[in-house]
């Protein structure tokens, strides 16, 4: 009591302890003013630099006309599943006359809520994907998980498993496709994590464009609609092979063109500075039948909308934190007027002016420093856990 | 008390004005007074009479306007604030008619105030035992009674063996039970520990348990009477 850090600290305490409720409220609310601007800015920069770093990553990318930001989310977050259908063919031109490595993405089907990517394995190279577990993909009815997958469902290579049929009551729908998982990826801290990728032809096969079934030739008369040289119609009773196995693969084959087979969107690496910018030009959005995109160039428009809304949401709880603190310097001045006769008592005891002083300030500066301490200690774990977040949730 | 009695105060000439210029109020108008070591003494007076002013200054909470005060050969009246904050620490012992307890303390925490900063305290168990508060040393303010509060702010007074115990109307809020507890209280420290005592009251009743009994009126002393013997406090009525 005698100007001591001590005295003060206990005698405050002691109050602190009696006044708990008050002091709770007090915290509280301090505390959500400095973690929520601090929370959103911190969790918008942490998504930003998440996303970024995708996106930059991915030098342009081939979609069908339609929302720039709709197939950057698909090819790169595996997350818009219902965009416009690139034919593969404008993939397999481009391959073709520029020598460009063009990498198909199909994410439009699920299995057990995790997204299934059809692809080539130049996307493993691309991404620096390699398996923990196994080995890549080798033929058709193969896949390869990332490792929230295999985490979340407790899968492992050898393990099976089944596309989720997209209308469980159409009969007419596409079948499900159990598959031979042949590797888990190593954890890459992205959307690759959740995503269960196999070849893009078996992602055709999911969609129902090509399949395998008992020959036609093996078939009862029964079964045979029409018969006319090689052509043969069969009725539905034909049985559809659920899993591509080495006794079926041979009868697993496409129907109609595969320069129309649907892809969602292409990944595609020019060999130069001087083809990148050829293929921006002729496939420039809103003039050709594909469109190419800069996906780092997409994200920075969205980016520059987040970032106007963070700062007028942040700018708004400043706003609100003012006011707080304002409020609780209130609370500090009526609680300091309750207590005069305690620190006249004090001084008359003996206690110096600087210990009267310890103690009015001892309040406020506990808490401020609890606050703040909660604040950061919040916005820490926000730092850590975003980008945890973001992978969990395929982004 | 003693035979050959020690002065502790020597109060000289001491005036107090309050206010400037045509709105003065003289609350002391030049007292002299020698308190002696060990007695017991209580200023009687009315209302607005200067008594508090009076044991205020010699307790260094308030200083004199003129006049000297010595406190044991040291003259007090020339202190700065802040050698008037240490006396106040180490040698006087103060009980008010409000108990100024800290609410957020228990009894034996609201006495280890004082006995965590003085120099040879007493424990604050042993105080309040003084004060016949032995069981109630965990009670917070709010849980005792207005007689144990005002028992507690006595046992934080004399924990640290003060030279002087002032008491400003230590029963003036409490009822006649009570208010002989607390006499009984500050009676026993007197005796025991040759405190010297001033008690303020407007209580004639309680002047039978002094050494002397100073009246104060206006500002002045006005009379000093002797008790050839003192009654005890628990044979008080009123």
């Amino acid at each position: 009591m005698n100007g001591n850090l001590a005295g003060i600290f206990y005698l405050g305490s002691r109050h602190l302890a009696r006044q708990r409720g008050r002091v709770v409220l007090l915290v509280a609310a301090l505390t959500l003013s400095l973690f929520l601007p601090l929370a959103i800015t911190v969790g918008v920069n942490a998504v930003e630099k998440h996303l970024r770093a995708r996106s930059v990553s991915t030098p342009l990318l081939l979609g069908a006309p339609g929302s720039q930001l709709e197939l950057v989310f698909n090819a790169l977050y595996f997350n818009k599943p219902s965009v416009p259908v690139l034919p593969f063919g404008v993939s397999r031109e481009i391959a073709r006359e520029t020598g460009a490595t063009v990498i198909p993405i199909h994410a439009k089907f699920q299995a057990r809520g995790f997204r299934i990517v059809g692809t080539s394995l130049d996307y493993f190279r691309f991404r620096g994907l390699a398996v923990a577990e196994g080995n890549l993909m080798a033929r058709l009815g193969d896949c390869v998980i990332g490792s929230g997958v295999a985490k979340r469902l407790g899968l492992k290579a050898g393990d099976r498993i089944v596309s989720t049929p997209e209308q469980m009551f159409d009969i007419a729908g596409v079948y499900p496709l159990r598959m031979r998982i042949t590797g888990v990826l190593r954890p890459a801290g992205t959307a690759d994590d959740q995503a269960v990728f196999c070849d893009v032809k078996t992602a055709w096969v999911i969609e129902g464009i090509a399949h395998g079934h008992q020959e036609a030739n093996q078939q009862a008369s029964s079964a045979v609609l029409e018969a006319d040289g090689n052509h043969i119609a069969l009725d539905s009773s034909i049985y559809e092979f659920q899993e591509v196995t080495p006794e079926n693969i041979g009868s697993f084959h496409f129907h109609g063109d595969q320069s129309e087979f649907p892809l969602t969107a292409a990944i595609v690496i020019a060999p130069d500075a001087k083809t990148e910018t050829i293929l921006m030009g002729r496939y420039q959005p809103g003039r050709a039948k594909a469109w190419m995109h800069r996906p780092g160039v997409a994200m920075e428009e969205l980016f520059d909308t987040v970032f106007r809304v963070r700062d007028f949401v942040v700018a708004a709880l400043a706003v609100v934190g003012v006011c707080a603190l304002l409020i609780m310097g209130l609370v500090f001045a009526l609680s300091n007027r309750l207590r005069a006769d305690e620190f006249r008592y004090l001084a008359n005891l003996g206690a110096p002016a600087a210990t009267i002083r310890g103690l009015v300030g001892f309040e406020a500066a506990f808490v401020i420093a609890t606050s703040a301490i909660l604040a950061t200690a919040g916005t820490l774990v926000l730092l850590v856990a975003v980008p945890r977040l973001l992978v969990h949730f395929a982004v | 008390m003693a035979e050959d009695p020690r002065v502790v105060f020597a109060v000289r000439g001491i005036t107090k004005v309050y206010g400037t210029g045509g709105l003065t109020v003289h609350a002391l108008r030049g007292v002299d007074l020698d308190l002696y070591l060990g007695e017991f003494v209580v200023l009687l007076g009315a209302s607005g009479s200067g008594k508090s002013t009076l044991l205020n200054i010699l307790g260094g909470l308030d200083s004199a306007t003129d006049g000297q005060v010595r406190y044991q050969e040291e003259e007090i009246t020339t202190w700065s604030t802040a050698q008037l904050t240490e006396f106040r620490r180490d040698h006087v012992g103060f009980v008010f008619q409000f108990y100024n307890l800290i609410p957020s303390l228990t009894a034996r925490e609201n006495v280890a105030l004082v006995t965590d900063i003085a120099v040879d305290p007493m424990s604050p168990e042993e105080a309040l035992r003084m004060v016949d508060l032995q069981d109630r040393m965990d009670h917070f303010p709010s849980q005792l009674s207005g007689g144990e509060q005002q028992r507690v702010a006595i046992a934080r007074a004399i924990a640290k063996r003060p030279g002087v115990l002032l008491c400003d109307e230590p029963t003036g809020a409490l009822d006649v039970r009570t208010g002989i507890a607390v006499l009984r209280a500050i009676e026993r420290i007197n005796q025991e520990f040759g405190t010297t005592t001033v008690v303020i009251t407007h209580n004639a009743v309680i002047a039978g348990m002094a050494n002397r009994v100073i009246h104060i009126s206006d500002g002045l002393i006005q009379r000093i009477d002797v008790n050839e013997s003192r009654c005890d406090a628990g044979s008080l009525k009123w």
